[in-house]
């Protein structure tokens, strides 16, 4: 089960031709691969494009009926492998993923589809995680684009301009033999916007139909002498018909302006950047009108020369708006002007910065230094646009540095794998200090404050494989963390297996959550819940018993912080040779909560007896020491400031958020911090016999109470 | 080519400012939902990604009234100096829309709610590590154009909502965009998902940006009425009253009050004149403007005093109130049954206290006994105070109160509040300062178990470098820095850190 459900917004997948579509970018792409006639679609769920996935597994039902196949894939480069099924057959195919991670993971299975080529239009949909609010490192997807020989499309942010590069995109495919990637920046995923719909198209020919007529061509092997001739043919065939391709549809687009002794070369998804920034220096308005004359590179990757030189022929200069690094555009249009014998003069990184994201503000400077440059009588007929540094410079704005504190992501409240990490700790005071590797997942928030633990994370699922080089005889064992998707795409082999096969002595935490909980929530093998359309419940101990593991432990509630502590203590000083494997297991808060809490209100409403925990603090008894929180980090424990004058510091504070997962009880338990907590069962519809009970003891406790109340002596 | 004519036309630009899992999107879909129900074209943006678990994050929208069939470009990030409305979904996320440069004086109507969701940062301190707020209130005023600012999280809370809600109330109320209210509240209706409680949060929200915040109310008055207790108690603690007004300075007397009615509830009427017993010797030795030593002394002799052991621990745990306060934190409704556990996790050191006090020494000598202690006791208990054999136990032991005095534990605080007293009295008359900041360091101890030891061991740690700083002129300030030091972190390393400066001067 998803963390989001898209069961309403699917039904705007239904719309025919002539409709408005509202919605999400990543909707969009939807909807536009259903009119495209797609046979198959397949992808490994991340940001920004997990919401294509969940889309997709929701709109089965329209899948089924149209004979698309859709399936989730274990990883990236099975979900590039997928897309062989385009290799003989005339199908079109869809795989997306988060680029560049899961470009990486796919690039085996890429290699080898863009050397043999494809028959029928195959379409990667990478949404590219550049920029602020990027979980990875940050790369580009162009490089990928280049050394494979596949084309690289980069639309324009709109939801018209998105939609027809799909369309586009599987013609130029098929029209090249070529694989094409379809670049999706993180914000134009998430825009919300509209677009005129057409109908959907059932495949016309149909991955049964290939099944039941299967075709072979050695030649489409990637294995020499074949794999010789690929070369070949994608610089002497394929190449030069996308270019042609391109071209004869005008996939990149001219904007005229009327100085047409400047113009400007874009990424299409720089587009309303560029356009903003212009209108901001008097250049352009709202409504794409531009006075500076523009050049829109919807496919990014193959360039077309000819556009390209003809575009900056008999002009001064021209600026290449081309983000990230290195600048792949810009040295390959140097290039080309130069063999053009064109003589503009070509500017791009050196008024743009070289590396980061091309934010708004960026934009105006660049493109304000490109005209200042070039032609500064243009500036100075403009307005002056806005600008923030006066403000930012303002004595009052700086000291707001020492202010406003950070505020990283973090572990959602009840988080189970917060615990864990509760226990980690409690390990190091014990144990001290040790090496711990990390892995990609929710888990990684414990680098973060309040915990602080982990040094380094080297990919999906290669946590344990990262502290491979600490395998050695030594005090102290190598800790690796590894969340439950993570093991089960790539984990498993490369971190589990790896450490038998090697004799590893270190320990292996798998967090196991029950879901792919970081990309939102997808269900995986070793996930409880019942799923119609895929097989789950294949626990994670069995997979690792059944790589050769014989230390393994699984915990089945990891709020239980002293058996957690325990086990972790014991991993790290037993004498039992080979990998210690600890399988710590409790469902996702996030989609537990989701799960549970309408069945709860249900019941409640229907007048069932239904018990609802939840913590307190005794604020009396807190001496605001906060220790905690140091082990907590939960977002409903906080603090507050305390009524009472002999309070100096602020005592600890749970508010209405606690889902009551227990976590404090068990950490003042397990760490001996203090008495303050406080479960408190909140029993809904209480029967006569809670109520009976409930009357009897506030009896003979409310009679103590009072006795003793009477007795004391108070000022008030 | 003829020349380019541009048309002026701009769009309405937001940003909202919020935490993952705080509902922003749901407020920017509303926004988007309510202009475009006008016939306004409007697109939205945001930038999750790992910020949906808490982080903070940011949701930007655009809107324009469309012309002539044309499709506008919108921006799909705020351009900084060029937003029109910034909403904070919480006070350091306004704070953070300024330093983004989102907020200007000549354009932004900043709309802010005044509660505080405290950063890990903030809360773990061992000290009070919250961020300053009226840096930010006085910020956002001096650099928007117009600043709204009211606590958007009660409101909601009290209308049984979210803070989408009453922040898409604030920003129908604030004007700042030009549709009227009943499109607003059409919006919500037209979302189907608890309209009733959202309609009374919007309201809430669009009324509070029209009535500022009122202040802060003023302080309860100190304590001055005897209630309970026999007639020679009730008497008793009347002249300790008086002595507060005839024996000291008029400047402490209400802390002298709050201290009294801490001791009289800690322990007995006896124990408040001991109290003030204590502090005469201090008072007679203040010669200060303000009398800063004498309310110093008040404020900090009475928390050490009333020391948190056992069994004060007990009778906070089973009084009457207790049980109302916990029923209401936890918003129990009257058919509603409560049932309070408390974690408990006895240790031999605090059995040994609770002791009479060469019994408790004699135990805590003999590893035969405390071992044994150790195994019978010495783990996690769950007492469920709601039932009578939860709660029975920590009433007897709320009763061990009248032989306190004889136990173990009270000797021990007894003979450190002394030594402690008598080092504050030797500086007062050289270093009036150095002995102010030296009764403030009584803050370091403090918590229970491991956490009380350590802070302890910080305080004598602080209390030893006295000798090393005693008749320099800058002497209290250091002890102030090291105190700050001893309370940024847990393990003290900025106080050793300190300690090594304090060691070269």
């Amino acid at each position: 089960m998803a963390e989001r459900s898209f069961a309403r917004e699917v039904q705007d997948l239904r719309l025919g031709a002539g409709e408005e579509f509202r919605g999400e970018g990543i909707l969009a792409v939807t909807k536009a691969l259903l009119q495209s006639g797609v046979g198959y679609v397949a992808g490994y769920q991340g940001a920004p494009i997990s919401h294509l996935m969940d889309v997709l597994s929701d709109a089965q039902g329209i899948l089924g009926e149209l004979g698309v196949h859709f399936e989730t894939s274990a990883s990236e480069a099975a979900a590039a492998s997928t897309l062989a099924a385009s290799v003989m057959y005339p199908i079109r195919g869809a795989v997306t993923w988060k680029s560049t991670a899961g470009t990486n993971v796919a690039c085996d299975a890429l290699s080898n589809l863009a050397s043999g080529g494809v028959t029928g239009g195959a379409l990667i949909i990478i949404g590219e995680d550049y920029g602020e609010g990027s979980s990875i490192m940050q790369e580009r997807t162009h490089a990928f684009a280049m050394k494979s020989q596949m084309w690289l499309l980069d639309p324009r942010p709109n939801l018209e301009s998105i939609v027809r590069a799909v369309e586009d995109g599987f013609q130029l495919s098929e029209v090249s033999n070529t694989p094409v990637m379809l670049e999706m920046r993180i914000r134009a995923c998430h825009v919300h916007g509209s677009f005129i719909a057409k109908d959907n198209r059932p495949p016309p020919f149909t991955v049964q139909q290939a099944l039941e007529n299967p075709a072979r061509d050695v030649n489409r092997i990637v294995l020499p002498p074949a794999s010789f001739m690929h070369e070949q043919d994608k610089v002497k065939r394929r190449w030069p018909a996308a270019v042609k391709f391109i071209k004869e549809r005008g996939l990149n687009e001219t904007m005229p302006g009327d100085v047409e002794e400047l113009g400007i070369i874009l990424q299409g998804g720089m587009y309303n950047g560029v356009i903003r920034a212009l209108q901001l220096l008097g250049l352009a308005d709202v409504w794409g009108s531009t006075r500076i004359p523009l050049h829109v590179l919807n496919v990014t990757y193959p360039l077309v020369d000819d556009d390209l030189a003809a575009f900056c022929r008999g002009k001064q200069a021209v600026l290449m708006v081309e983000e990230g690094q290195p600048e792949f555009i810009e040295q390959a249009l140097h290039a080309i002007l130069r063999k053009a014998g064109v003589s503009t003069v070509l500017s791009g990184k050196d008024v743009l910065p070289m590396a980061g994201e091309y934010t708004a503000l960026v934009l105006l400077d660049g493109i304000r230094a490109f005209v200042a440059a070039q032609m500064p009588s243009l500036l100075a007929e403009v307005r002056t646009p806005p600008d923030p540094r006066p403000v930012l410079a303002d004595a009052k704005v700086q000291a707001l540095a020492g202010v406003v504190p950070p505020r990283p992501p973090s572990f959602c409240t009840g988080c189970p794998e917060r615990p864990i990490f509760s226990a980690m700790s409690l390990v190091e005071k014990e144990l001290g200090s040790h090496h711990i590797a990390c892995d990609i997942g929710c888990h990684l928030f414990s680098i973060n404050p309040p915990f602080n633990l982990g040094s380094t994370t080297m990919g999906y699922g290669l946590g344990p494989s990262s502290a491979a080089a600490f395998q050695v005889k030594a005090e102290k064992r190598p800790i690796a963390v590894m969340g439950d998707g993570g093991f089960w795409h790539n984990g498993l082999l490369s971190g589990v297996g790896n450490a038998v096969f090697n004799k590893h002595d270190g320990v292996v935490v798998v967090v196991d959550n029950h879901y792919s909980a970081a990309t939102g929530g997808q269900d995986i093998l070793s996930s409880r819940a019942d799923n119609a359309s895929r097989s789950t419940k294949h626990p994670i101990e069995d997979a690792v018993r059944g790589v050769g593991a014989t230390w393994v432990r699984r915990i089945d509630n990891t709020y239980s912080v002293a058996k957690m502590r325990d086990t972790l203590k014991e991993a790290l000083t037993t004498n039992a040779e080979g990998p210690k494997i600890i399988i710590a297991s409790s469902e996702c808060m996030l989609n537990r909560q989701r799960r549970e809490r309408p069945l709860f209100n249900a019941a409640v409403k229907r007048g069932a007896r239904m018990v609802r925990p939840r913590f307190g603090v005794d604020e009396d008894v807190c001496t605001g020491d906060h220790a905690c929180i140091r082990l907590s980090g939960c977002p409903s424990l906080s603090v507050k400031q305390s009524d009472d004058p002999l309070k100096e510091d602020p005592v600890a504070a749970i508010d209405n958020t606690c889902v009551g997962c227990g976590n404090c009880g068990e950490v003042a338990e397990a760490a001996v911090l203090c008495p303050s907590f406080y479960r408190a069962d909140i029993v809904h519809n209480p029967t006569g016999w809670d109520r009976f009970a409930a009357r009897l003891r506030g009896a003979v406790i409310g009679f103590l109470q009072r006795r003793r109340d009477s007795r004391r002596l108070a000022l008030a | 080519m003829d020349l380019v004519s541009l048309a002026n036309d701009r769009p309405i630009c937001i940003a909202i400012m919020a935490m993952g899992g705080q509902g922003g999107g749901v407020l920017a879909d509303w926004i988007v939902a309510m202009a475009e129900a006008q016939g306004w074209v409007a697109q939205s943006t945001s930038v999750p990604g790992v910020a949906q678990r808490t982080g903070a994050t940011i949701y930007y929208v655009e809107l324009i009234r469309p012309q002539r069939n044309h499709a506008p470009v919108l921006s799909l990030m705020p351009v900084p100096g060029d937003v029109d409305v910034v909403i904070a979904a919480e006070l350091m996320e306004a704070g953070r829309a300024i330093q983004r440069g989102l907020v200007s004086p000549d354009r932004t109507t900043l709309i802010a709610s005044s509660h505080r969701s405290y950063a890990v940062t903030e809360k773990a301190k061992p000290g009070d590590g919250t961020a300053d707020p009226t840096q930010v209130l006085e910020t956002a005023q001096a650099v928007s154009q117009r600043f709204v600012c009211a606590d958007m999280q009660r409101l909601a809370e009290q209308s049984g909502s979210v803070i989408s809600s009453s922040l898409f109330g604030a920003l129908a109320g604030s004007g700042a965009l030009p549709f009227a209210r009943a499109a607003f509240e059409a919006t919500i209706e037209a979302s189907g998902v608890g309209v009733e409680a959202s309609l009374k949060a919007f309201g809430a929200g669009f009324g509070a940006v029209q009535v500022p915040d009122r202040p802060a109310e003023p302080p309860a008055p100190a304590p001055a009425q005897a209630t309970g207790g026999n007639p020679r108690d009730r008497a008793e603690l009347a002249r300790a009253l008086r002595r507060i007004e005839t024996e000291f300075p008029a400047d402490a007397h209400d802390m002298l009050r709050v201290g009294l009615r801490r001791l009289v509830d800690y322990q007995d009427v006896a124990y408040a004149h001991e109290y003030l017993d204590r502090l005469a010797p201090l008072t007679a030795l203040d010669v200060g403007a303000d009398h800063t030593l004498t309310v110093e002394a008040a404020k900090q002799v009475a928390v050490a005093m009333a020391y948190d052991d056992v069994i004060r621990v007990a009778d906070l745990k089973t009084r009457g109130s207790r049980f109302d306060r916990v029923r209401t934190e936890v918003v129990a409704r009257a058919d509603q049954i409560v049932d309070t556990t408390e974690f408990m996790h006895p240790r031999v050191q605090e059995i040994c206290a609770t002791l009479p006090a060469r019994l408790g020494r004699a135990v805590e000598g003999s590893a035969f006994l405390t071992g044994l202690l150790r195994r019978l006791f010495e783990h996690g208990r769950r007492v469920r105070t709601t039932h009578v054999s939860g709660f029975l136990p920590l009433y007897v032991i709320a009763g061990l109160r009248r032989w306190r005095r004889s136990l173990l534990r009270h000797q021990r605080e007894e003979a450190h509040i002394r030594a402690w007293l008598d080092l504050v009295a030797a500086q007062v008359p050289q270093d009036y300062r150095l002995a102010v900041e030296l009764l403030k360091c009584r803050r370091l101890v403090k918590g229970y178990s491991d956490t009380h030891a350590r802070g302890h061991s910080k305080f004598d740690k602080v209390m030893g470098a006295t000798t090393m700083l005693a008749g320099r002129a800058d002497a209290a300030d250091w002890i102030r820095r090291l105190r700050d030091a001893a309370l940024a972190d847990e393990d003290g390393k900025m106080l050793d850190g300190a300690l090594a400066t304090v060691a070269t001067l």
